[in-house]
């Protein structure tokens, strides 16, 4: 008998069915991996096991929770259930805390509301465990509220509340997702080490993060079961084509990639950019990109490479004339770009197009499609008549892979995926020949991230297409670059070409972002953690090289004198040590 | 689907929204078709029968005042002078709100906060105070009454608006427009307005009742309408005067008013609930 059983599980919601004949198992201690798509049930799955689905979902099948069956089951014996029984940490760690209560007192709540200690010993229990999950200073975390942490730091805590009554099965959803590379491989390596003989359930879309930390793989596709199986197995002999697709799908680091387009003439030059930003008026200047230089040139792609706060999106967002440069010079074709965009000249406007992360949020909610893309026609190319607009329009659906028939959706009809490319097809319609992407795929699904990386690539070579593309992930990078730019609190870290900095990284940064990347083969030894902690807040970067604290190479030199960019093998790096370390 | 034909296929799916918005309709219909097809008039006092009680034999169902007039077509009248007051002054507070609002939003900085120190100082300005102001400086008249609930009204709805635009003017796509190269009044017109619709709509209808609330608050203190027009409030106030011997005058306008503000509250927060289900979709 397993700790956990569902057995032909449905959800349904008014007429659609979301889940149908789901069935999934979990024993004591086991770690198992739920894999699929968004929008494959696999969230839905998790909550019908909390109990949390809401009141108009109709819930079928039964779901055995070691004895107790939790479909249908009253609200108070749910209460018992969750937390004492069986935890759970959720993708966005800032929307699950209360931003009112410190966070000690939040966590003591659940051993006291369970009654399963009382006062005095519940705090030593709280900071003991705020100790476990990493949490330097855990007497001082105690009275600290969620805002005032990092992202990982609030998902530590996430984790320690889920696990402070010590259940027995413990369920993380996409728990990293919203994460940095870096921070998401020292959280599963957190989970693998804390729940000792706590079952763990953990649900991604990534098969890259379950190969090395789940024994067992369930794979969900459009909420019906597609295949189980131990993970060695099923990553080396998957039966299924949805499976094949999802392991193809996940970014490797190694494996041949296609031949990049050729490179042309410089297109776009940026020199000594700074961007700062006042923290309240008049007062403190936070430098959120400093001294960053770039050459982009016609059919190249440029990867900007960093954790966030690495000031990625300041540099590019300064070079568009989105937001005010303290000091720099863009030129472009020669010309120099001065001043925001909105005073710059029209088909400079054209030439230079940027694509969002969140692609929903980059289309107004209120048009349709059709309207959406053509808009940039309408400045660009005001003389069109209705039929040679509408016939663009078609041709810009066309390159993105989009059937006509979702002109006429909104954008809340459309899938991300579908979102993203009607963005990149607005950016496209006026044939610019800078395409600036911020972090244009992360929002994504892994197979639809290879579409739209695809999708660029093609574009590249149809038309000399010249692409920014920033990341937080180098994996995702390393297919379509041709030359990765690494930045860390808004400094060069790092400038080479794609081969060098996935063969030969140059500085301990690079290293431990290729580290952090998590490999999609049980197999690999993978888990590599060469990197601590978070980026230090940009209001008070440590001095010397701001990356010292972090790094395990780190002399004396390093805390105190900032290291110069300088070009070492071909490429640019700024560190003390690049010459004689072998990473 | 626009924003007004998206809430147009939500009404259907809510009761709330449904009953007080057809017992409106209802009422408005009965107002406005009633006085012209009842047999007795507006103005015609009828000395031989004063102070009747309602009767349907008599032919005056709701009763008759101490001038012996018929309290039905009465009633109707006052609340076709309800509904106009109302609906003039919703729009008045609406197209001034609006484009306050809108402007120190979009603009911003200083210009927002002069506009916004403006608002605040009207804010802190007693209303009755300003109302007995404005009726003494001017003559009483129908207008006046629109422009002094307009002008308390507005207040709220330029806060409201306001606020909207600022975190609208950060969005993604209004970034994209920029980008594009869109001008600032077409980002304006065609990425701000449509997106403040809704909740425009929504705010609309839940400044009418409180513009009726307003209006009868005014009529009945006597700074309102004037005879031979009437309003609800009026009524109202009439009937206090027979309160003891004539309860009826007092309680069916009174009534009419209390289930006319209900059905708009109750319409407004359906259609709030309406706009925050499809926000969260």
């Amino acid at each position: 008998m397993s700790l956990l059983d569902v057995t032909g599980l449905s959800i349904r919601y008014g007429g659609t069915e979301v889940v149908s004949g789901f069935s999934l198992s979990v024993d004591s201690g086991e770690s198992v991996g739920l894999v699929g798509e968004s929008g494959s049930g696999k969230t839905q799955t998790a909550l019908a096991i909390m109990g949390l689905l809401p009141g108009e979902a109709a819930v079928g099948g039964s779901i055995d929770f070691d004895g107790t069956q939790i479909v249908g089951a009253a609200e108070k014996q749910l209460d018992a259930l969750r937390a004492e029984r069986i935890g759970m940490v959720f993708q966005d760690p800032m929307q699950a805390l209360n931003p009112y209560v410190p966070i000690g007192k939040q966590l003591r709540r659940v051993l006291l509301q369970h009654g399963l200690s009382d006062g005095r010993e519940a705090d030593q229990r709280v900071m003991h465990m705020l100790g476990r999950v990493g949490l330097p200073d855990p007497a001082r975390q105690f009275r600290s509220y969620a805002h005032q942490l990092s992202g990982g730091m609030r998902q530590r805590v996430m984790i320690a509340s889920a696990l402070i009554a010590e259940p027995d099965l413990l369920i993380a959803d996409e728990p990293t997702t919203a994460l940095d590379v870096t921070v998401q491989a020292q959280i599963l390596d957190l989970l693998e080490r804390i729940r000792e003989d706590t079952a763990l359930l953990l649900i991604t879309h990534d098969l890259g993060i379950i190969a090395g930390h789940c024994e067992r793989l369930v794979v969900i596709g459009n909420g019906r079961l597609i295949e189980e199986g131990p993970t060695r197995s099923l990553f080396s002999a998957p039966r299924m084509e949805y499976t094949r697709r999802l392991i193809a799908a996940a970014p490797r680091l190694d494996g041949a990639t296609a031949p990049l387009p050729e490179t042309g003439d410089i297109l776009l030059e940026a020199e000594q950019v700074s961007v700062s930003y006042e923290e309240r008026e008049g007062r403190q200047q936070l430098h959120a990109v400093q001294d960053l230089d770039l050459q982009l040139r016609a059919g190249e792609t440029v990867a900007v490479v960093g954790e966030s706060g690495s000031g990625k999106s300041s540099f590019v967002r300064a070079v568009l004339g989105l937001i005010p440069m303290r000091a720099g010079r863009v030129t472009f074709c020669g010309h120099e770009l001065a001043g925001p965009v909105k005073a710059r000249a029209t088909e400079m406007r054209r030439d230079l197009q940027l694509v969002f992360q969140d692609p929903v949020g980059s289309l107004n909610p209120q048009l349709r499609v059709e309207r959406i893309i053509a808009e940039p026609l309408s400045v660009h190319a005001p003389d069109l008549d209705a039929a040679a607009r509408s016939e663009r329009v078609a041709t810009a659906l066309q390159r993105v892979g989009l059937d006509e028939d979702l002109l006429r959706r909104f954008p809340h009809q459309l899938s991300g995926g579908q979102a993203q490319r009607v963005a990149i097809a607005r950016a496209l319609i006026v044939n610019p020949r800078v395409l600036v992407c911020d972090e244009a795929v992360a929002a994504l699904d892994s197979s639809v991230r290879q579409q739209i990386l695809s999708l660029l690539q093609r574009e590249q070579r149809a038309t000399g297409l010249a692409v920014v593309f920033i990341s937080h992930d180098l994996a995702v990078v390393r297919s379509i670059s041709h030359r990765v730019l690494v930045l860390y609190l808004g400094r060069l870290v790092e400038l080479a070409d794609v081969a060098q900095i996935f063969g030969h990284p140059r500085h301990p940064y690079t290293r431990a972002l290729l580290d952090a990347v998590p490999v999609p083969d049980p197999l690999a030894p993978g888990g590599r953690l060469s990197i601590r902690g978070e980026v230090p807040s940009i209001v008070s970067p440590p001095p010397g090289c701001a990356f010292h604290p972090r790094c395990r190479y780190a002399i004396e030199r390093c805390r105190v004198e900032a290291p110069i960019a300088r070009p070492v093998d071909g490429t640019r790096v700024a560190c003390h040590r690049a010459e004689e370390l072998e990473l | 689907m626009s924003v007004v034909a998206r809430i147009g296929s939500h009404l259907r799916t809510s009761k709330t929204v449904m009953v007080s918005g057809g017992t409106l309709c209802a009422i408005a219909l009965i107002a406005i078709v009633a006085p012209w097809i009842s047999p007795n008039e507006y103005l015609a006092a009828d000395f031989s029968s004063i102070l009747r009680a309602p009767t349907m034999s008599a032919g005056h169902i709701f009763g008759t005042d101490d001038l012996g007039r018929d309290l039905f077509v009465r009633t109707m009248m006052g609340v076709r002078v309800t509904f106009v007051v109302a609906i003039v002054a919703s729009v008045v507070s609406l197209v001034i709100g609006v484009l306050y609002g809108a402007t120190a939003g979009f603009v911003g900085g200083r210009v927002d906060g002069v506009m916004m120190r403006l608002v605040d100082t009207l804010y802190a300005t007693p209303f009755i105070f300003f109302v007995i102001l404005l009726l003494v400086v001017f003559e009483r008249n129908f207008l006046l009454i629109f422009v002094a609930i307009g002008a308390i009204n507005w207040l709220d709805m330029a806060r409201i608006v306001r606020g909207q635009t600022l975190s609208l003017r950060e969005r993604e796509f209004v970034q994209a427009a920029q980008l594009i190269g869109v001008s600032t009044p077409r980002i304006i017109f065609r990425h701000i307005a449509p997106n403040l619709v809704g909740i425009v709509i929504v705010y609309v209808t839940l400044t009418i009742p409180q513009a009726i609330l307003i209006e009868s608050f005014l009529s009945f203190l006597g700074l309102g309408v004037q005879e031979p027009q009437t309003s609800l409030g009026k009524l109202v106030n009439d009937g206090t005067k027979q309160m003891e011997g004539a309860s009826w005058i007092l309680l069916i306008p009174a009534t009419l008013l209390a289930a006319i503000l209900l059905c708009f509250n109750f319409l407004g927060d359906g259609m709030r609930d309406l706009l925050d289900s499809r926000r969260s979709q």
